[in-house]
């Protein structure tokens, strides 16, 4: 078996955010990291809206990132920190709109080690040098500079190691051009590792220690260090030094030091000042939970700064420095607002807050002012005695704000993240849909979501209305050729035409020189103030004087296809032939003096635009009913003769010729492509050669059902096409690449461009007798998203064989539920405690809930209609119950009655697992699955994280123990158990009497279960331990899993150990076989494998086109989707992977990880292909395509048209 | 890196203990060897963002806070050193 790794939503989690001009304009872009992706997001300061510019994969993970610019710059350079055991530093070239890795200096082993440094990044506010720093021990100090060329240099590492030391956090001071200066917060364990009474460690000091960077030395020197608050976390630069034209401190320098519960500031021979942390007064708040800083941002604006702090429940603090020079007065805090937990806050000069969230959706804030003139309460050091460090051991008293709805901020734009994507399932329930949706669990706490992913773009409707008949086509016009909109809709309907007019309202007009009595077949304005109407008795040139000028096709003969642009008109006459009318200088239309017999009828013709500058296009297509499309010359040496055909398998429909720019193919010049839609649905695409009119590089495309009706038409000022069949898609070029999607709306009869004052870049189509108007909002999205709210992070999902529900289980660990909360809160009512109503009923999803202590959980059972996109049934769990399986399982003892199965456990601690007890809850289904009616609970000794129906019975894994139950009256009946697992059971698969285990720690076993002995038995495992996230079977023998460091793998066991166990009827032999490698007497055989580079939540076996081959689908965690696609042929393999090897040595990656290396992170990559990394062949250079194409014995052509099939026979997508 | 080892032909492996933190060698107490795993193990976490949001959504904590409590246990993983018996 060998496989091709394709990702089809790739991770949309975001570890780090950083602002910077990296494109040296003036404007500010984002680059955030998304784990193994770097992506440029360009913020439009007028709409708010955010867009991406470019996203890569860099085949390595990120841990860190750092904008930098160089002293007097205008420009900002991003350095990335990785698992490279590399710094890089990157460029982004606005030019080619790409990365470039300006240096990359390695400095240790690959991977996310200890003491390689790579996980904390500061730099120098001036821009002179950076450290990069390891976890423990290793610092590195680079020093940046600029060579006589203006080149941006590095200089060798200087090391400011600390041996066992554990490091925090690091940041760079602002000391103006004085030498550099870094802040470190770092543990020394040497002492309580060696002291056995415990003292030490209870007396370990956390040391806030500066370096110096002596840039006349070139030396690191640790200049100071003092031990500050034992759970400080997080360090944050106070702006400082002196500006060289005046003697006015910036700031008085410095670091914030957020610790648990306080905020220091603290500087080098200054004093402190302590400030609480202020908190939440919730009656259900735990008063000793500390709170810290997850996030910080600071921002300097002329003359003043700020800094905007998030605490972990996601409120943000505003936090001012009043300084008199050097000395600080006071600090100060107060609540600012609250918006999602963020991994990185972002402000923008322009006045935006970008919130990167740790999980689920991000956002773009506006500031609507900065919190300075509002009765927020603040607390400023200057209230406690000594700058609040009158005795630092001593906690300050608690501080409270009330939270309340945004104030300061309004969300200007939300970008769609499925991070966490916890569960999911493939299949099509929705009606209408010949692709399957996959179904998704996203989201953690209170902001979790269900959703529905559907291949294809968003499509916003902005006016819909019904016509008096059922119109066959439509277009818009304008009046003349620089009107900016368009003024005319027509119709054309059986036996007439209809024309609209775009004002203030649409209505009917008359007087427009167009023939109303007659249907249209095509409309054009034409040379700079004419409209043109082909009908079928003729073409009708009205001047812009409303004077008519008619051309009558011969008696006995009509039009059957006319094609139109700016200068040219073609028409095809029923009796097969060719006329060609070319617009001269005066704007008289002049039919060409021969016509061109074809030969047989044409059923479709299309020419292209007339290029700039050009009085014509040269080239037609005709396409001919005996199944041809030929290419004939407009040139007028040539005119009309036949240059090129090409058969056709059926008949063409439609021909449509648009010049569409794609980098695959040509990265300046937009290609000419030929559109075939055929009868049957299949669309065809080739390009047309600009020099010889030969078609070249053919690819197909299924659509649909229906015949194929192709259209021209402008998405944001670029050519597009809309192809309609029995669904409608959009071929347009999205950041220099064409994508073909399908858009998910009505399917459309016919459809035109659309563009007025409200709608610019609109389109109008017609479906039936109803016109729509409609826009596509969010281009280069191939999944469109629609999610329903939950009320917990989800943990688990299935689907029941009779109905289209979901079955959904929730739980989240430290949070009260709904019921305890409420009897926790009668409670405090009767001691007479003061219960804050207000703050009770804050909006979960906004604010959070209340954390409670460890071993807490909320938990319900959600019910959801998929089609209606509603939850049908809520069923919280009481008791401090959780939910950790389910299943539905048909009892044979109840005549194969189904039943809801779900596994909880009270009083749960995850580390060491432990509960006080499990239960396996049993449902019965009510209102055709709509509802549940409790049956019975069984207790277990252990959590039951895996529920499976096995022969009409139940399989549990209830924590090492596997069990197989029996429904009862009263409980669940033990019938048989296996306790030989070594950590718990995770997941459970079955085919036939084999079950498949999938144990929390050491991998996957096989066991079988031997009815006639009621035994069950272990006959095989994996000689890996692997941490088991998700697994299917891909067939009986095999078995496709993955795990918790990110790996995916393909196991299979010996097909004569799987007929030798078959065939033993009582299970005596495995019994008495003996066990290899203290285990199981089998094990099974690693076929492939491969890292993904994202823990795998879920795995399946579907097909995900209508008839196409089935694929293992993934999802992440962090929010990827991917396929991995079997290969057909062996020749398939041997060219995919030579090209993998090919891209190998051509695309670095821009961590400066090995490409090979990090798919083989765990275990080296086996028969599996990297098919993101030979997707960008697509963008590689020109030459360096042909020379890979060569070396491959192929055209460039092949390449790209084997890639593209790969992708789109399995996936569509 | 013991004293013994300052004596033995190999005069470049205490140097090279020093400068790779982590590294076993004969000597090695059960308890060392722990440590290291767990520090490794802890610094293995924060260091790959799948697995701290991994933890963070089991445990029902901020990403943030996760990885500070993971730095934290990094200081004395496996509790304090057994007592030296005393010859």
């Amino acid at each position: 078996m060998h496989l091709y790794n394709l990702t089809l939503q790739p991770p949309t989690a975001t570890t780090q955010a950083i602002v910077g001009n990296f494109s040296g304009a003036r404007q500010q872009e984002i680059i955030i990291s998304h784990g193994t992706r770097l992506e440029l997001l360009r913020p439009d300061i007028q709409t708010g809206k955010m867009s991406t510019v470019i996203a890569t994969d860099v085949f390595g993970s990120i841990r860190t990132l750092a904008a930098f610019r160089l002293t007097g710059g205008t420009k900002d350079y991003a350095i990335v920190g990785s698992d490279s055991g590399r710094i890089v530093i990157l460029d982004y070239d606005p030019r080619t709109s790409s990365f470039v890795k300006l240096h990359q200096e390695t400095f240790g082993k690959s991977g996310a080690r200890r003491i390689v440094p790579g996980q904390y990044l500061a730099t120098d506010p001036k821009g002179r040098s950076v450290m990069i720093s390891a976890m423990e021990k290793a610092k590195l100090v680079y020093i940046l500079n600029r060579d006589a060329a203006a080149n941006l240099t590095i200089s060798s590492p200087l090391e400011a190691h600390k041996n066992s030391a554990i490091i925090h956090h690091i940041v760079g001071l602002d000391v103006g051009f004085e030498n550099p200066m870094y802040a470190a917060l770092e543990v020394d364990y040497t002492e309580s590792d060696q002291d056995p009474t415990g003292e030490a460690f209870n007396n370990a000091e956390k040391m806030l220690t500066y370096y110096e960077l002596d840039l006349g030395l070139n030396h690191v020197v640790r200049k100071w260090s003092e031990p500050t608050d034992p759970r400080a976390n997080l360090l944050v630069q106070v702006p400082g030094g002196q500006l060289a034209s005046s003697d006015r401190f910036d700031g008085p320098s410095g670091v914030l030091i957020c610790c648990e519960d306080h905020i220091i500031y603290r500087h080098m021979d200054a004093p402190q000042h302590r400030i609480p942390i202020p908190r939440r007064k919730h009656p259900l708040e735990d008063p000793t939970r500390g709170i810290i800083i997850v996030a910080a941002v600071m921002h300097k604006m002329k003359g003043a700064f700020f800094f905007l702090l998030q605490s972990e429940d996601g409120d943000l603090y505003k936090v001012t420095i009043e300084h008199e020079d050097e000395d600080v007065k006071s600090v100060k805090v107060k609540y600012f607002d609250t918006v999602p937990v963020a991994s990185s806050l972002c402000i923008l000069k322009s006045g935006f807050l970008f919130v990167a969230a740790e999980f689920g959706n991000h956002y773009l804030y506006q500031f609507q002012k900065l919190g300075d003139d509002d009765d927020e309460p603040e607390f400023s050091s200057t209230s406690y005695p000594s700058f609040g460090m009158a005795d630092p051991t001593v906690p300050l008293p608690h501080a409270h704000f009330r939270p309340r709805a945004l104030e300061n901020l309004v969300i200007a734009d939300e970008i769609e993240s499925l991070d966490p994507i916890l569960d999911s399932k493939v299949l099509n329930v929705l009606p209408n849909s010949d692709a399957p949706q996959i179904f998704a669990a996203c989201g953690r706490g209170a902001r979790s979501t269900f959703r529905t992913l559907r291949h294809g773009l968003e499509v916003e409707e902005s006016v819909s209305s019904d016509l008096p008949g059922i119109p066959n086509a439509v277009w818009t016009t304008k009046r003349k050729e620089d009107d900016p909109y368009d003024s005319y809709i027509i119709l054309s309907f059986v036996n007439g035409t209809l024309v609209l007019s775009i004002g203030e309202t649409i209505e009917e007009v008359q007087d427009t020189g167009f023939l109303s009595s007659a249907p249209t077949l095509a409309v054009q304005q034409i040379g700079s103030d004419a409209l043109l109407q082909v009908h079928p008795q003729g073409i009708r040139h009205v001047l812009a004087d409303r004077r008519v000028n008619e051309w009558r096709s011969p008696p006995g003969k009509t039009i059957v296809s006319a094609t139109t642009n700016k200068r040219q008109v073609v028409v095809a006459l029923s009796s097969a032939e060719l006329v060609y009318f070319e617009l001269d200088l005066d704007g008289q239309l002049n039919e060409y003096q021969d016509r061109k017999a074809m030969g047989s009828t044409v059923l479709a013709l299309s020419i292209g635009d007339v290029p700039e500058g050009r009085q014509r296009t040269p080239y037609l297509a005709v396409g001919c009913e005996d199944q041809t499309v030929r290419i004939i010359s407009l040139d007028p040496e040539t005119t009309l003769e036949t240059i090129s055909l090409q058969a056709l398998t059926a008949p063409p429909s439609s021909i449509c010729i648009a010049d569409m720019l794609d980098a695959s193919i040509n990265k300046t010049q937009p290609t000419m492509f030929v559109n075939i839609g055929l009868q049957n649905g299949v669309l065809l695409r080739t390009v047309l050669d600009p020099i010889n009119g030969q078609l070249t590089d053919t690819r197909t495309r299924f659509l649909g059902t229906r015949a194929i009706k192709l259209i021209r038409v402008q998405i944001q000022r670029n050519p597009a096409i809309l192809a309609l069949s029995s669904r409608s898609w959009l071929n347009y070029t999205h950041q220099n690449l064409m994508h073909f999607t399908p858009l998910i709306f009505e399917n459309f009869d016919y459809a035109w461009s659309f563009s007025a004052e409200l709608s610019p870049e609109g389109l109008i189509g017609i479906a039936g007798s109803t016109l729509r108007i409609f826009q596509i909002p969010k281009l280069g999205t191939k999944l469109k998203q629609d999610s329903i709210p939950l009320s917990y992070t989800p943990r688990k999902f299935i689907t029941h064989p009779g109905n289209h529900y979901f079955y959904l289980i929730e739980g989240d660990h430290r949070v009260m539920g709904e019921d305890a909360a409420n009897k926790r809160l009668d409670e405090l009512r009767r001691q007479g405690k003061n219960v804050d109503d207000e703050m009770v009923n804050l909006p979960p999803e906004v604010f959070g809930r209340p954390k409670a202590p460890a071993g807490t959980w909320a938990s319900c059972i959600r019910i959801i209609d998929p089609i209606e996109a509603k939850t049908v049934a809520l069923i919280p769990l009481e008791g401090n119950e959780a939910a950790f399986s389910l299943a539905v399982v048909p009892f044979s003892a109840r005549g194969g009655e189904l039943h809801l199965v779900v596994g909880t456990a009270a009083d749960t601690f995850l580390a060491p697992r432990s509960c006080s007890s499990g239960f396996i809850r049993t449902y019965k289904f009510t209102d055709d699955g709509a509802g549940l009616e409790f049956q019975h609970k069984t207790e277990t000794d252990d959590v039951p994280l895996a529920l499976m129906a096995f022969q009409g019975r139940l399989v549990a894994g209830v924590g090492k123990a596997l069990r197989i139950y029996d429904i009862g009256k009263k409980k669940l009946l033990r019938k048989v158990e296996n306790k030989t697992f070594s950590s718990a059971i995770v997941s459970l698969t079955t085919q036939g009497s084999r079950i498949i285990v999938a144990d929390m720690q050491e991998s996957i076993s096989f066991a079988v279960y031997k009815p006639p002995e009621n035994r069950l038995l272990i006959f095989a495992d994996d000689s890996q331990p692997r941490w088991i996230t998700a697994m299917t079977m891909v067939d009986y023998n095999t078995l496709a899993a993955g795990d918790r460091f990110g790996n995916v793998f393909v196991n299979r066991l010996d097909s004569k150990v799987s007929d030798q166990v078959d065939d033993d009827p009582t299970g005596a032999g495995i019994l008495h076989e003996k066990g290899i490698l203290m285990g199981a007497p089998h094990k099974t055989k690693m076929i492939a494998h491969y890292h993904v580079g994202d823990l795998i939540t879920s795995i399946h076996k579907v097909s995900l086109v209508a008839g196409g081959r089935e694929v293992l689908l993934y999802t992440g965690l962090h929010g990827t989707i991917g396929i991995l696609v079997p290969f057909v042929s062996k020749e398939d393999v041997d060219f995919i992977s030579t090209l993998e090897q090919h891209m190998r040595t051509e695309q670095s990656s821009l961590v400066g990880r090995d490409q090979l290396s990090f798919r083989g992170y765990y275990a080296p990559v086996k028969a599996v292909v990297d098919g993101d990394l030979c997707e960008t062949y697509a963008r590689l250079p020109g030459s360096k395509q042909s020379a890979i194409a060569g070396e491959l014995d192929r055209t460039v052509g092949e390449v790209l048209k084997k890639l593209e099939q790969l992708r789109v026979t399995t996936s569509g997508f | 890196m013991s004293s013994e080892l300052r004596y033995t032909a190999n005069t470049q492996l205490e140097h090279l203990h020093a400068r790779y933190t982590g590294t076993g060698h004969a000597d090695l107490t059960k308890y060392d060897w722990l440590t290291h795993q767990h520090r490794d193990t802890l610094a293995s976490i924060v260091g790959h963002p799948t697995l701290t949001s991994f933890l963070a959504i089991a445990d029902g904590e901020s990403i943030g806070r996760v990885k500070f409590e993971m730095t934290e246990r990094m200081l004395q993983p496996c509790g304090p050193p057994p007592r030296k018996d005393d010859d």
